[in-house]
């Protein structure tokens, strides 16, 4: 099972808050350089499961195995698996106090203990790639959403992760900015990269997933490429969902 | 800016002159006014005498004032860490600490400080008979200790209000980079709650700088000591205490125009 082409094995995976059962024994692969969309209603547990592939949300039962390593609260693993693990989160979550720079500087130099001139060599690079190479000198603040997302996205890709995971990366900001950060993740899934996304996008989804998730109430409802989950789901409630999605 | 203030609004000009009164810093000019009225007193009375013997006081009222307040914000962030720490241990250590300190009278925690923590220490570092008599006779060590282990309670609480208001997501950003829950608070939550707790903490300068005034019941000779003992000398109480509360009045005035200075200065940067 856990062959090298491996890089994220969710095994059995349950999660409850409270009463309320947000992952019911889940399990699912992403093999390397694979784009996994999950896509389901509110409160269906996507953000859950992503935010239990990197501890973020410690699961109650299951494991979690990122490229061969088994993620788990045992000291000074956690922090290394996370490093190899991106996460771009809905609302940013850039570091207000920090300038652009410093924000993609900050953890390679804390965690991979990486010299300042490389750091800031290596942000410059990836702001180039990002499209706002001119604003590294800029506070959070100052940015307007969509270049938000993107230093997002260059801050997490600067430890050089394994796999990239996107909660709703697009559904804050607005429409006219949704653009330039997909065609980020594009380019970065065209090169490879394996990245699990949490999105309604579906040009994202036609464009770039390999395999598409539907989840509904903490399970797995069905999986597949998209042509076949889009245009001929098997499931009552995937047919419900994505009439309401796609009008 | 008044002129224009009229120019919009040119029909209600009694609500523009009142937004005027309203920015003025009316209670500061009174403050002011009194100022030199006390300040032309004592230069043309006997306040003069008073106030030069006072002054001497003022000394050690600002320095046990400066030092407690920085051993109080060390102290007090550590305590403030274990308030918000996930270890039972450090998290009930840091609670029962607050608790206590709190609940207790700074007077009291004075006392203590004297009697009880200054002959401790003394015996727990081995001093020879020469340090611990001057540490002993130094009543203003054990007043600095006392003010600042009760100060630290509240310093922590400042502190900690501030780390729980910054959001979630900077804290899992952060970890999810791989950087350990130290780093992380010390390079992006500690950073942004001391920014916003600035104010506050300004506000405990003040009322530090108010309360080494407790010092004087274990005979520091600071600016209260000093008037007591120039009360019962000349047995001028009203003039006295006035010169006293005069300088602590500027001093704490001079403080607080600081705070309100910082205030200004972080509250524009604040995304
Ligand atoms: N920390 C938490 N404490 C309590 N309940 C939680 C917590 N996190 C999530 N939940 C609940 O778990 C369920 C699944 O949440 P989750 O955020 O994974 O859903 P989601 O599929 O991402 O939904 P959305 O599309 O709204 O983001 C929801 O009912 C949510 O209210
Ligand atoms: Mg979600």
């Amino acid at each position: 099972m856990d062959d090298a082409n491996t890089v994220i094995t969710v095994n059995d995976v349950c999660k409850r808050f409270g009463s309320l059962q947000a992952l019911d024994h889940v399990s699912t692969t992403v093999k390397r350089g694979e784009v996994l969309m999950i896509i389901g209603p509110s409160g269906s547990g996507k953000s859950t499961l992503l935010r239990c592939i990197n501890h973020l949300e410690v699961p109650d039962s299951g494991t979690v195995t990122i490229d061969g390593t088994e993620v788990n609260e045992r000291r000074g693993n956690i922090n290394r698996v996370r490093a190899d693990v991106g996460m771009v989160f809905q609302r940013f979550e850039l570091f207000p106090h920090l300038t652009v720079l410093d924000n993609i500087c900050l953890a390679q130099q804390q965690v991979r203990r990486r010299p300042r001139t490389e750091a800031e060599e290596h942000a410059h690079s990836l702001l180039e790639k990002v499209g706002i190479p001119e604003k590294r000198l800029s506070y959070p603040t100052q940015l307007s959403g969509g270049q938000q997302q993107r230093v997002a996205i260059a801050r997490a890709l600067a430890m050089q992760p394994k796999v990239m995971l996107f909660d709703e990366p697009t559904s804050a900001l607005d429409p006219e900015m949704i653009k330039e950060v997909l065609d980020v993740m594009l380019d970065l899934a065209h090169e490879g990269m394996t990245m699990v996304v949490v999105s309604h996008e579906m040009g994202f989804a036609r464009n770039a997933a390999n395999r598409v998730m539907f989840m509904d109430y903490g399970k797995v409802v069905e999986e597949g490429v998209p042509e076949q989950v889009f245009s001929h789901p098997q499931h009552d409630r995937t047919k419900l969902f994505l009439s309401r999605i796609l009008h | 800016m008044g002129p224009r203030a009229n120019e919009l609004a040119p029909a209600s000009s009694a609500t523009s002159s009142f937004t005027m009164l309203r920015r003025l810093p009316i209670w500061l000019v009174i403050l002011v006014l009194v100022g030199l009225f006390v300040l032309y007193s004592m230069l043309t009375g006997d306040y003069l005498s008073t106030l030069q013997f006072l002054v001497i006081g003022v000394r050690l009222t600002v320095v046990s004032a400066v030092l407690s307040y920085a051993l109080a914000l060390a102290v007090g962030l550590i305590i403030a860490l274990g308030r918000v720490s996930r270890n039972l241990l450090a998290y009930n250590l840091a609670t029962l600490y607050v608790e206590i300190m709190r609940g207790v009278p700074l007077l009291v925690i004075l006392l203590y400080a004297q009697f009880v923590v200054v002959p401790g220490l003394s015996n727990w570092l081995d001093l020879n008979l020469h340090t611990r008599l001057l540490w002993q006779r130094n009543s203003a060590i054990a007043g600095v200790i006392g003010l600042a282990l009760g100060y630290a309670a509240y310093l922590a609480e400042v502190y900690r209000a501030g780390i729980e208001s910054i959001e979630r997501g900077q804290m899992e950003a952060a970890r999810s980079l791989g950087m350990t829950y130290g780093q992380a608070m010390r390079h992006v939550i500690l950073p942004q709650a001391l920014r916003r707790v600035l104010p506050a903490l300004g506000n405990d300068f003040i009322a530090i700088m108010k309360d080494t005034s407790l010092l004087t019941i274990i005979s520091v000779s600071e600016l209260t000591y000093y008037a007591r003992q120039e009360a019962s000398r000349t047995f001028q109480y009203f003039r006295t205490y006035n010169a006293a509360a005069f300088l602590y009045l500027t001093l704490t005035l001079l403080l607080s125009l600081g705070v309100r200075y910082i205030e200004r200065r972080t509250s524009g940067g604040r995304r």
